[in-house]
């Protein structure tokens, strides 16, 4: 049988805020155990939310940005649950009215393009950390750490839309993507700052009713995503082919083992007994503060692309990969607007350059320069690079540079041409060779020009002059 | 000189004679500590009592007065608080044994505001364990005793803050009202008792009951006195998020204002029921007597869906205490049960072990009403009857500036006479309990004596944010029927 | 309505709350009895009634994101029933 699976993701992303959603304790990670806590994250008795605006915020952009509609009027809820890294014994989230229903996502995978539902999104706060046996000799137990608590979260639920492992995973990738340019989340995924669970089926291809479903956590990377969810659909489809049914479960990755694990027995029946968190008020948004967020969405990583190859001329992958990341795309265009004469050129040297750009350690003028150095032709493509790489290893302007490494070409037509007159004089056997017909001999003449000038001639011209003067 | 024992001034009295240099801070101090060292031990008031830091206190604004300078309105008169405020430093214990050793690292709101009015703080009073309870039979630390009769209850769950009030163990006190918690014990203690409009006084620091019913509120022997306290604890407060950011009026005004031309509403239904002692009824009948006499309409009203009112409380405030309970689980602070293994076992005998039988019982209630498959059943319907409950008291608004009931069907009825039925016991708060659910204001103020010699007290109801119209009302039957002021217990 | 032992130890586990046979005996029974009782509400039409969460129903305030750290770690850790460190101590999850 012909089986198709059916994947639904639910996102976890933290919120780059500098402090928590219900209080004040900053939400940076890496703190030593509960210094970032005070009694309203920790959960000491009588102590109250209060609700962090810059949350509500960039809820509002990541919807506006993925064409979700902001609802007016959204609800926190509590879900209740017993864990030592729940202080309260619940989380306060959001349940049946989200802050943002009904949007879309278009990916683009095998070369197929198509969209992908959003159902909703809902804030939420972090749970804490429990180490598992991390403590000292001979003590039994696991430590709570809360400085994770009440971290704010979005949670953004798909649509069952996806139908392969590799359109989840680009859906995953756009999906941050978007979060990292809206400058909401900081995408990153080992640090669990962007976490996804996937609900994964399948079902004979036409049928409609949707198979049973399992729940699939603990992916901490792109790669283990894809894996994960390519492993489950197979394990599914052999345990149907062999007769077996899907059981509904929560299935955890095991990335070292390359296989998902059943949690079944470990996992209790939830009944999370929602209601509305009488400690805090409906939340209320006003269009305009809806209105006035739309005005700060930038552009974002399609529609950019889209522009990249229409203005620039660049290929549709070289445009979409610049396009991804949003410093890199600025970067491009700074250099482009300061200096390119060639955005091809430029963009290639972005794409060369990426991780050096995104590291802050190569600035706008360095590939700028670069480029219109080579576009003027004072200097080759190997001396770019080299050019680029001194000047991160230095610090040191690349004209400045430039000299000191006497790089700069000799681009001077009348220089050149005494040059060329004399190797023209020294080689009459070949002029004569090449004036037969053998034009193949000019790469001889360049040649013979490029090793007199000990390399720093501009071969274009050199060619160009030879080809002159040889008639 | 006063010719009354100093322990028998008023709030206001004692402040304006540590103002005007008649008494010192400590001699009150002291005073009012030797009346709870001879009283306290017979009616258990005071679940924590703190000499040492109140003398020092008291020392400071003694110190502070003789350089010319006021702490605030309450310079130097020792107050109490419920044992459900924070006090940083100090034991709160709800009255739970899962907090009988929780010292709080931070001050509640109320907490801030009475010692920023420079009170001096004696102690953390007697309660109903979370609140729950009307008898403070349910304390972890032994019921409070009624110190106009100590064979019976002060009422609850302010228990021990209406009964250190009643026998003059302190000028005043706060205490909180989730279905009737403050109004109920004084009109048992015969004293004042006040619950503001929800959101009124910051509930920040203030050990949640039932969220969005809970609401801090005075205790005290007179409705100027009320007027005093309400002053300092009411107000806008950043760290509530269901705090009113609304201006506080000037209470004191409110108190010499004329009842003439005001709309006394009756309502109906909280005359009918069965189980309403007929000398609560004459007591209430002076109350309106005396307000009609000061020139005040007397109109009939209706909240029809008066009878489901307990009903609905007793699905919101468990569901919500169900979930607000759930964070005492032995893991950050309070009783921890020993030699379990495993999480889930020490949880779970923490809790059990914990709490007492009303806690284990509510928390029974709103988990159920909660639970998958029953939330729209119980929980669900109670808030949609929450809400034709206020739209009653929107409509009786309409006719009446105010409606008068009993505060308690009964007065105080005998210790352990209730214990064994928990309807029985919930239904002594049924006058009390819509206000909750309304969220309006609402005081009690003593207006009779039974012949038993045991206090009755009349409820004032008025709509959202009008404390000045129940002070003023309150004033005037205060000024009609005089009683008095501290019950008559001599140990 | 009748509660049966099964569901009142549901219940009861849900809370988290260890109940001896003869708790989870009451208990069950007085559940019963406060929803019959409760019951009432069924009489009334709700249909189209808006749930009361809040009596005094406004948008819910905000703070402004600014990270104020609290200054007293020791003072969140001082009333841990066991800790290891800055850490609070719990047993270890067994299931069962
Ligand atoms: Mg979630
Ligand atoms: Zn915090």
């Amino acid at each position: 049988m012909d089986f198709e699976a059916v994947i639904g993701l639910e996102v976890h992303a933290q919120l780059s805020t500098e402090s928590k959603i219900f209080c004040a304790c900053s939400s940076k990670f890496g703190a030593t155990p509960n210094a970032n806590a005070c009694p309203v994250c920790t959960g000491m008795p009588g102590v109250l939310p209060v609700l962090n605006r810059r949350v509500v915020e960039f809820a509002i952009r990541a919807a506006v940005a993925t064409g979700c509609t902001v609802q007016r009027r959204s609800v926190f809820a509590r879900k209740n649950y017993f864990y030592p890294d729940l202080p309260k014994a619940y989380q306060i989230s959001q349940y049946e009215l989200p802050i943002a229903l009904g949007g879309h996502l278009d990916i683009e995978a095998g070369g197929v393009s198509k969209r992908v539902g959003i159902t909703r999104i809902h804030m939420e706060e972090d749970a804490g950390k429990l180490i598992h046996g991390g403590s000292s000799a001979g003590s039994q137990g696991s430590l709570a750490d809360l400085n994770r608590c009440s971290v704010p979260l979005i949670e953004i639920v798909s649509e069952p839309d996806m139908r392969t492992a590799e359109e989840a995973s680009d859906y995953l990738r756009r999906l941050r993507d978007i979060l990292v340019y809206l400058e909401v989340c900081d995408g990153n995924m080992e640090e669990g700052s962007f976490r996804c669970d996937a609900n994964v089926s399948v079902r004979p291809r036409g049928q409609e009713k949707l198979g049973t479903r399992a729940e699939l956590k603990n992916m901490n990377s792109f790669r283990n995503v894809e894996k994960a969810i390519e492993h489950e659909i197979r394990r599914q489809v052999e345990l149907i082919e062999d007769g077996g049914t899907v059981v509904q479960e929560t299935r955890l990755w095991d990335a070292d083992r390359n296989e998902t694990r059943s949690m079944r027995g470990k996992e209790e029946a939830h009944d999370y007994r929602y209601f509305p968190d009488p400690d805090l008020l409906p939340l209320v948004i006003a269009d305009a503060w809806i209105d006035e967020l739309r005005q700060t969405i930038p552009e974002l990583p399609v529609p950019k692309s889209a522009r990249f190859t229409e203005r620039y001329g660049l290929t549709i992958y070289d445009a979409s990969l610049l396009a991804s990341v949003r410093a890199l795309a600025d970067f491009f265009e700074g250099a482009v607007a300061a200096f390119g004469k060639n955005p091809k050129t430029t963009a290639n040297e972005c794409i060369q350059w990426k991780d050096a750009i995104l590291a802050n350690a190569v600035s706008v003028e360095t590939i700028g320069q670069v480029v219109e150095d080579r576009e003027t032709g004072l200097i080759s493509a190997t001396a770019g690079k080299t050019l680029i790489e001194q000047s991160i290893a230095t610090g040191k302007a690349v004209r400045v540079l430039r000299e000191e490494l006497g790089l700069t070409q000799m681009s001077d037509t009348g220089e050149l041409e005494a040059v060329v007159a004399a190797v023209i004089a020294a080689n009459p056997k070949e002029v004569e060779i090449y004036k037969g017909g053998k034009e193949g001999l000019l790469s001889f003449f360049v040649g013979q020009v490029m090793k007199e000038t000990k390399g720093k001639a501009n071969p274009k011209i050199v060619s160009e002059v030879c080809r002159k003067l040889l008639g | 000189m006063s010719t009354i024992p100093v322990h028998e001034w008023t709030l206001r009295e004692a402040a304006d004679r540590i103002r005007s240099g008649g008494v010192s801070s400590r001699e009150l101090t002291e005073a009012i500590l030797g009346r709870i060292a001879a009283i306290n031990p017979k009616i258990n008031a005071w679940v924590t009592v703190i000499p040492e830091k109140a003398m020092a206190q008291a020392a400071v604004f003694d110190e502070m007065q003789a350089r010319g300078e006021s702490a605030g309105p309450l310079h130097g008169v020792p107050v109490g608080l419920k044992d459900i405020f924070c006090t940083k430093g100090i034991k709160t214990t709800c009255g739970s044994r899962i907090l009988h050793n929780f010292v709080p690292p931070y001050d509640a709101a109320v907490t801030e505001r009475v010692l920023c009015a420079g009170a001096v703080l004696l102690g953390k009073q007697n309660m109903d364990e979370f609140a729950m309870g009307s008898s403070t039979e349910t304390s972890f630390f032994g019921n409070t005793l009624n110190p106009w009769d100590p064979s019976r209850i002060p009422g609850g769950s302010s228990g021990g803050t209406a009964a250190a009030v009643a026998s003059a163990m302190c000028f005043a006190a706060m205490g909180t009202d989730t279905g009737g918690s403050i109004r109920q014990p004084a009109s048992l203690c015969g004293v004042v008792g006040l619950k503001p409009t929800y959101g009124r006084v910051s509930r920040y620091g203030m050990i949640a009951f039932a969220s969005s019913l809970d609401q801090g509120g005075p205790v005290t022997r007179t409705v100027a006195d009320a007027a005093l306290m309400l002053g300092i604890v009411a107000g806008h407060d950043r760290r509530d998020s269901t705090s009113l950011d609304l201006p506080v009026p000037d209470y004191d005004a409110a108190l010499g204002r004329d009842v003439k031309g005001l709309r006394v509403g009756l309502p109906k239904e909280y005359f009918e029921g069965e189980g309403l002692d007929p000398q609560v009824r004459a007591a209430v009948d002076r109350a309106l007597a005396a307000l009609v006499a000061a020139g005040a309409e007397a109109v009939e009203v209706s909240l029809p869906h008066t009878e489901y009112a307990l009903s609905t409380y007793y699905l919101i405030a468990p569901a919500e205490a169900s979930s607000n309970l759930a964070r005492y689980d032995g893991v950050r602070y309070g009783h921890r049960a020993e030699g379990t293994s495993g999480l889930i076992e020490m949880m779970s005998k923490t809790r059990a072990e914990g709490f007492g039988p009303e806690v284990k019982r509510r928390i029974m209630i709103g988990t159920y009403a909660l639970s998958a498959g029953y939330y729209e059943a119980f929980y669900g319907k109670a808030q949609k009857v929450r809400t034709l409950i206020r739209r009653d008291f929107d409509a009786a608004f309409q006719k009446a500036d105010v409606l008068l009931t009993p505060t308690a069907p009964t007065p105080a009825f005998r210790i352990g006479e209730k214990t064994d039925d928990p309807l029985t016991m919930y239904l002594s708060d049924i006058y009390t309990i819509p206000c909750n659910l309304a969220g309006i204001p609402g005081i009690s103020v003593p207006c009779g004596m039974s012949s038993e010699g045991l206090p009755i007290g009349a409820q004032l109801l008025a709509n959202h944010f009008r404390e000045e119209t129940l002070l003023t009302a309150a004033g005037a039957i205060e000024r009609a029927i005089p009683l008095p002021r501290v019950a008559p217990f001599k140990g | 309505m009748a509660i049966s032992t099964d569901e009142v130890r549901h219940v009861a586990r849900l809370a988290r709350l260890a109940l001896s046979d003869g708790e989870l005996a009451t208990l069950g029974g007085q559940l019963g009895q406060i929803l019959d009782y409760v019951k009432q509400l069924d009489r009334l039409d709700t249909a189209g009634v808006l749930p009361t969460s809040h009596a005094v129903e406004t948008g819910t305030p905000f703070r402004e994101d600014v990270a104020v750290p609290f200054p007293d770690r020791e003072a969140l850790l001082a009333n841990a029933p066991d800790r290891e460190g800055d850490a609070f101590r719990v047993p270890r999850v067994i299931e069962d």
